[in-house]
């Protein structure tokens, strides 16, 4: 197998006395897209959060087991934790523009590194955007507030603003659901583009999509690691009875 | 279904008369004052201040209580701002992950917002006493500044409040620290929410009498100094209405009126900036 990007070892995770995540251990392969499917509640969502440690901005969250990244744990790391955040873009399930410009949103992670001034960030928020493939919708507004782009666009300029902070991962969840199947495909094409350079992790229930852009899948159902496997294992012969249910559509 | 129309009539109904009290007695107040304060608004009023005789319905002005009020409020603005603007943050930021405290703190607020003035005045008093100052500007800013303070944090809470979960998410997310959460997102984006919470401790911290009653002192001239006894507007009013003379108790309606037009004045222009710097962003 590819080198292990991300490795989560024995990992629970409890809201109060809920508990949401249970003994999750996976692989995350560097370079690659893994796509992290289930239905709606199974912690999906929570197991991403967790890290980047957006889990920490919930107070009753209580949490046992490692996430290592590059060797490191970072659920117990002594190092800043924006450091350990900057290594990851996160794309969420609808798009945050920052109340700026469309320039400033993509600005905005290259001054938190210490770039400053127009001209010098002027390439980088170029390139960027670029790699987002938003570059030539919006070069002749980049003054313009973003929340006045289309939604499918807004999604792109957060893809842009993520990897303006040159992560090594992108954390995707649902980056989808709420654009039309246009924008949609536009995200997914980044996708394969990207995997060249970042490790990506997508949740995502929808099984076309995972069929379309998995190079590694992982099933959970309600807060449960059920199966993980290559694409094409996943879909042409899953070793699960569950994993076949979910794929025959027996249950959402 | 004819119920159904009915109850929709009654409560349109109850919509328009509820709003149309609303602005008529809005209306009846700004009019009210300014029947009876306008015909005695002068230049004079507005530009002198008290000359002998002045309250027993000579010449003079009430320039000393206008800058004084607007000195004192500044200045409690800017004391309590000093304060407001971190607490408010703090509590939507950095205290995120602890909903318990943040409750308390909003609770405490809110009963510091229900007590009387008149407590924060007799407060504000002792205070004088025990750091050894007497009646004065500083003092009264002090005073009103902890008397506001609770107004405007809440008033900035609530707007931070409010702010979506994913966008402070998304900004930790490329890796910021709480201040750069702080300053550079939440800050940005509830300006007109914080502009209106300083309007509204403004608006109370100009037109209060009982906070400053013991503690600004009064006289006649324009502060020079932080250490001197100060007018305000409120009390002017309040001393000349107390006038038996029928014509310094006219003088006591056009000060209304001055501080009635300060306070539009200010709230207007408030406005109108938020506005129009919400509308350039979004």
């Amino acid at each position: 197998m590819e080198d292990t990007k991300i490795s989560i070892q024995n990992l629970n995770l409890w809201f109060g006395k809920l508990k949401i995540l249970n003994e999750i251990n996976i692989e995350i392969p560097e370079k690659k897209v893994t796509v992290i499917l289930g239905p709606s509640g199974c912690g999906k969502t929570t197991l991403m959060r967790t890290m980047n440690r957006l889990v920490d901005l919930q107070g009753n969250a209580k949490i046992s087991g490692k996430i290592m990244l590059d060797g490191e744990d970072i659920l117990n790391t002594k190092r800043d934790i924006t450091l350990v955040r900057q290594k990851m873009g996160l794309l969420s399930q609808r798009p945050t523009t920052l109340p700026m410009s469309i320039f400033n949103n993509v600005a905005y992670g290259l001054r938190l590194k210490g770039i400053r001034g127009r001209k010098k960030l002027w390439p980088h928020v170029e390139k960027h955007l670029i790699e987002a493939n938003l570059w030539d919708e919006v070069k002749d507004r980049l003054n313009d507030p973003a929340s006045r782009l289309s939604i499918g666009q807004q999604q792109r300029l957060c893809l842009a603003r993520g990897l303006a902070v040159s992560p090594e991962i992108i954390l995707a969840d649902e980056p989808t659901s709420s654009l039309d199947p246009i924008s949609a495909s536009v995200i997914e094409n980044q996708f394969f583009k990207l995997k060249e350079n970042y490790t990506i992790v997508l949740v995502t229930h929808i099984m076309r999509q995972a069929k379309r852009i998995a190079d590694y899948v992982v099933f959970m159902y309600l807060g449960d690691v059920i199966e993980q496997a290559p694409v094409d294992e996943f879909f042409n012969n899953p070793q699960h009875k569950m994993t076949r249910e979910y794929l025959r559509g027996a249950f959402y | 279904m004819w119920w159904r129309k009915l109850e929709e009539k009654i409560i349109y109904l109850l919509m328009v008369i509820s709003v149309a009290s609303l602005v008529i007695l809005l209306l009846a107040v700004l009019t009210s004052i300014f029947v009876k304060g306008a015909p005695y608004l002068s230049w004079e009023m507005v530009s002198q201040t008290p000359k002998g005789g002045y309250y027993f319905g000579r010449e003079g002005g009430v320039l000393n209580a206008i800058v004084g009020s607007l000195y004192l409020s500044l200045g409690a603005i800017l004391l309590s701002l000093a304060f407001s603007l971190p607490l408010s943050l703090a509590m939507n930021i950095h205290l995120r992950a602890r909903p318990k405290i943040v409750n308390r703190i909003r609770f405490v607020l809110d009963i510091l917002w229900g007590i009387p003035s008149i407590v924060y005045g007799a407060f504000g008093f002792t205070l004088m006493i025990y750091l050894g100052i007497k009646a004065s500007l500083l003092a009264g800013i002090i005073t009103v500044g902890i008397f506001i303070m609770p107004i405007m944090v809440r008033g900035m809470d609530e707007v931070m409040k409010n702010v979506p979960v994913s966008l402070i998410e998304s900004a930790f997310s490329l890796g910021s620290t709480r201040m750069e959460v702080a300053f550079k997102v939440m800050v940005r984006q509830t300006i007109p929410g914080i502009a209106t919470a300083i309007l509204l401790a403004f608006g109370r911290g100009i037109g209060d009498v009982a906070s400053v009653l013991f503690t600004t002192g009064y006289t006649d001239n324009v502060p020079t100094s932080l250490t001197q006894q100060t007018a305000t507007l409120p009390l002017a009013v309040f001393f000349q209405l107390g006038s038996p003379i029928p014509e310094v108790q006219n003088r006591a309606y056009a000060s209304a009126l001055i501080l009635t037009v300060i306070i539009l004045v200010i709230s207007i222009a408030v406005r109108f900036l938020s506005n129009k710097y919400y509308s350039n962003r979004h």
